[in-house]
């Protein structure tokens, strides 16, 4: 405030820093950078005008309730209107400069810095080192509040995942049951057709979504590996529909050539006799895990067991090469 | 009345002291210096816009039959927040158009960080003692990726919650910690029920009060390290060179700003951006085909498709394939990018301050690396799209799979020495960049060639002006004059002989009047 108080007040110029030289106020530099300023003043008052008009037609498009097209062009009018008024104007009617400040130092100086450390360390010392037990202490306290504060910060916000990820809803014994809650009857599916299923308890589950795909006629026992000997009764198999990879639903079923795809990114998985849904292109890195199968004597498909290895995408803890 | 205000808040604040340092601060004038302030705008506009969208949206996964005004969804099971996305851009007045621009200038958002931060880094702008500002818009691009992603998942659609799932399977990945922090996120295994009212909290209030605090100290810096400047119309390491902060660069950036809505206004009215009505509603066994992330994810999209299908196997544990690509790339990414202006320095030895900036060309090496690099992300982000150009190119998927996994490697090797060259060539192109003058190239009668710039004609290059250095007490007030050219020159003079001498000036009708008070 002074400091402009004393400009105000300063007459003639002072002294400049040598090998600047002084420049007058009717130098160039303080000119309007505008051939014409009278030309240019107009230009930006037309724009000025479109922008006002440009609102305006948003009020009115407002009130009307108009259609997003002309309320967000009646608004962008405005702007455009507004702002390139005003960058012709900062541009064309303001001292053309170049004007220039100086830089400085920005680090301390030796000096700042001697004192600023002087008077922090001395204190420092007077205030904590001879008192390093209560120092410790009171370290220890906030160390112990900084761990229980993750306690309702962190652990409130959802279960542990233990048995999250290695179970799903299907039990022993459960129907395969469509999204609209219907059992599936071995006669429902033609060969070549496929449906979503879940366990009739968690119907449109994101874990427990399965494909059943029929590739066999009925009677044919589909064998995927040895060890799953009876989990394809009368053509169907069913394999989980979350993929590998990253958890996409495998949702497209190639009929020609027997193979599931997973439309996010690409991975083919092959389906079939000797085929335990076995990624064979892309990025999903293990076979999708198979529901065993059966049906039962009113000829409604029932799963044998739940899934055998969790479903889904790799965690830290899944371990081993299923 | 205005006198009065001021000379009150002034004895208490002393608003004139430092305030005259801002109003003199000199903000240095290139196209390129705009794309930072793209980036600011677009802010101020998401900010705008989404308080606006936050009235009107629910939060809430919560299934409801919908009965809204939009017919062919009428009957389906969808959640709150869906419901309330598709309420909101029908029903509330103006508030597609808001929408709309709220999601447009998220990706200008991004597009101007991406390409303000390529920028510095070309013309070395990072280098000391802007490290410590470069740390930190990296760290405002990864804030921002982050909040682009949450915002594009808050509705719920099919295809932003195939995208919430990827997400959930990369969270999944991280070694140690990964099921916990998924399971904690998520509040319980994949969908959970807390997605999100969690997803939205951190989208309105926690990311954007980190980013506009960091976005502040971004700016800080700037005033503090002062603007880096090129070469030319006087400019040294030892001065800015420019327009004033008031009242020059104040219109042309405020009118910037406006430029900036006007653009998104646009383009929120004529360019139809996410319609998740046609998406239809999330539905977790369901999926939709061409499946892909805003363009900023595309570059990650694209690397866990060409990932090989490999993971690591331990005992009783394991690195799932999603690790590499989602994790681990970013995170290396993210890393050299922070590290960049440390290990530049090590190698250089170079550990001067620098306030010029560098021409691209003039620093061949450092240009091809970053060509190079940028090179590697764009291939990653042609690889988000092997489904789409297999169909389109009626080529198989395996060709374009293989394509890429060959060309991450070999594009940035061709571009590297490809870089390298043109950048001598530029080098050694007399006037080349400077001037707007031809370049006649010549053949000699054996068969070589050479280049010479044409004759400067009259009026070809306007005369240089040395610049004013407004630092200094007297010059100040001379701005104030601000001339005509032609039609008032002798304004100027008149102030000067009526006060004497230039300081004089400052008493004439000026751009900023001072106070009575203070006269
Ligand atoms: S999620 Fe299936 S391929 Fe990535």
């Amino acid at each position: 405030m002074s400091d402009l108080h004393g400009q105000g007040g300063r007459a003639g110029a002072a002294p400049l820093a040598p090998g600047i030289e002084t420049v007058g106020p009717d130098a160039p530099q303080f000119q309007v950078a505008a051939a014409h300023p009278r030309g240019m003043e107009r230009r930006v008052a037309l724009l000025f005008i479109v922008g006002l008009l440009g609102f305006a037609g948003f009020g009115a498009a407002y009130w009307q309730n108009s259609t997003n097209y002309f309320l967000g062009l009646s608004l962008g009018v405005g702007f455009l209107g507004l702002g390139a008024g005003m960058v012709a104007w900062g541009k064309y009617l303001m001292p053309r400069g170049p004007f220039s400040e100086s830089r400085h130092p920005l680090g301390p100086s030796v000096e700042e810095k001697e004192k600023f450390v002087e008077d922090f360390a001395s204190r420092g010392k007077v205030a904590l080192q001879r008192r390093g037990f209560l120092v410790k202490l009171l370290s220890l306290a906030s160390a112990v509040f900084g761990i229980v504060a993750a306690f309702p910060l962190l652990r409130s916000l959802g279960p542990l995942p233990k048995k999250l990820f290695y179970t799903t809803a299907w039990r022993r014994g459960s129907y395969l049951t469509t999204a609209y809650g219907r059992r599936v009857h071995v006669d429902d599916i033609d060969v070549g057709g496929v449906l979503t299923v879940f366990p009739g308890d968690d119907i449109g589950g994101a874990l427990s979504q399965t494909l059943l795909i029929r590739v066999g006629q009925p009677g044919e026992n589909v064998v995927t590996e040895p060890s799953r000997a009876n989990w394809g009764p009368d053509g169907y198999l069913a394999f989980s529909k979350v993929c590998t990879h990253a958890g996409c639903p495998v949702g497209l079923y190639q009929r020609l050539t027997q193979q599931l795809l997973c439309p996010c990114h690409q991975s083919l998985f092959d389906i079939g006799p000797g085929r335990p849904a076995v990624p064979v292109f892309g990025p999903a890195p293990r076979p999708l895990p198979q529901l065993p199968l059966r049906v039962d004597s009113r000829g409604y498909l029932r799963a044998r067991a739940g899934y055998d290895e969790p479903v889904g995408p790799g965690f830290w803890e899944r371990g081993g090469t299923t | 009345m205005i006198d009065a205000v001021y000379g009150w808040l002034d004895d208490r604040l002393n608003i004139s002291g430092s305030g005259r340092k801002l109003v003199n601060k000199i903000f240095p004038d290139h196209w390129s210096f705009m794309l930072g302030e793209i980036a600011l705008y677009s802010f101020v506009i998401l900010l705008a816009t989404g308080v606006f969208l936050s009235l009107y949206f629910i939060p809430s996964s919560k299934q409801i039959v919908y009965t809204g005004s939009y017919v062919p969804l009428r009957g389906l099971h969808v959640s709150e927040a869906y419901a309330s996305t598709i309420a909101l851009s029908f029903n509330v007045r103006a508030g597609l158009l808001m929408r709309q621009m709220h999601h447009w200038s998220a990706n200008i958002f991004l597009g101007a960080i991406v390409v303000h931060m390529c920028r510095v880094f070309f013309t070395s702008g990072f280098r000391r003692p802007r490290e410590l500002n470069w740390i930190i818009g990296v760290n405002l691009l990864i804030l921002a990726i982050f909040n682009g992603f949450l915002g594009y998942s808050l509705p719920d659609d099919l295809i932003s919650g195939t995208g919430i799932r990827i997400s959930f399977s990369i969270l999944e990945s991280i070694p140690f910690v990964g099921s916990y922090l998924a399971t904690f996120l998520f509040g319980g295994q994949f969908p959970g029920s807390a997605i999100i009212p969690r997803f939205f909290i951190i989208h309105v209030l926690i990311l954007p009060a980190i980013i506009a605090g960091l976005l502040g100290a971004h700016l800080a810096l700037i005033v503090r390290n002062k603007h880096t400047q090129f070469r030319g119309r006087g400019a040294t390491e030892k001065n800015v060179v420019g327009a004033p902060l008031w009242p020059t660069f104040f219109a042309k950036t405020n009118g910037f700003l406006f430029l900036v809505a006007a653009v998104t206004a646009i383009l929120g009215a004529a360019v139809q951006i996410n319609p998740i009505w046609l998406y239809g509603p999330y539905v977790p066994y369901h999926v939709s085909y061409a499946v892909q992330p805003d363009w900023y994810m595309g570059w990650l999209d694209g690397a866990l498709r060409i990932m090989p299908s490999w993971e690591i196997h331990l005992p009783g544990h394991m690195v799932p394939n999603a690790f590499f690509p989602a994790i681990l790339l970013p995170g290396v990414t993210f890393t050299l990018l922070m590290a960049w202006p440390f290990v530049e320095q090590r190698i250089t030895g170079d550990r001067l301050e620098h306030h010029l900036l560098e021409r691209p060309r003039d620093r061949p090496h450092h240009t091809a690396l970053g060509a190079a690099t940028l090179s590697f992300y764009f291939v990653l982000f042609g690889a988000s799209a092997t489904d789409v150009l297999a169909n389109y190119l009626s080529v198989s998927l395996n060709f374009v799979l293989w394509f890429f996994r060959i060309a991450i490697f070999v594009v940035p090797l061709v571009i590297y020495p490809m870089t390298l060259k043109i950048c001598r060539e530029l080098q050694h192109t007399p006037g080349g960049g400077k001037t707007k003058r031809h370049n006649i190239v010549l053949r000699s009668p054996e068969g070589g060639y050479s280049t010479v710039v044409s004759q400067a004609r009259p009026g070809d290059e306007p005369p240089v002006l040395e610049p004013v250095p407004l630092d200094g007490p007297e010059l100040v007030g001379a701005m104030a004059t601000g001339a005509d050219r032609r039609s008032s020159g002798p304004l100027g003079a008149a102030a000067t002989g009526q006060g004497g001498g230039v300081a004089g000036a400052s008493r004439a009708r000026g751009v900023f009047r001072i106070p009575r008070s203070y006269r």
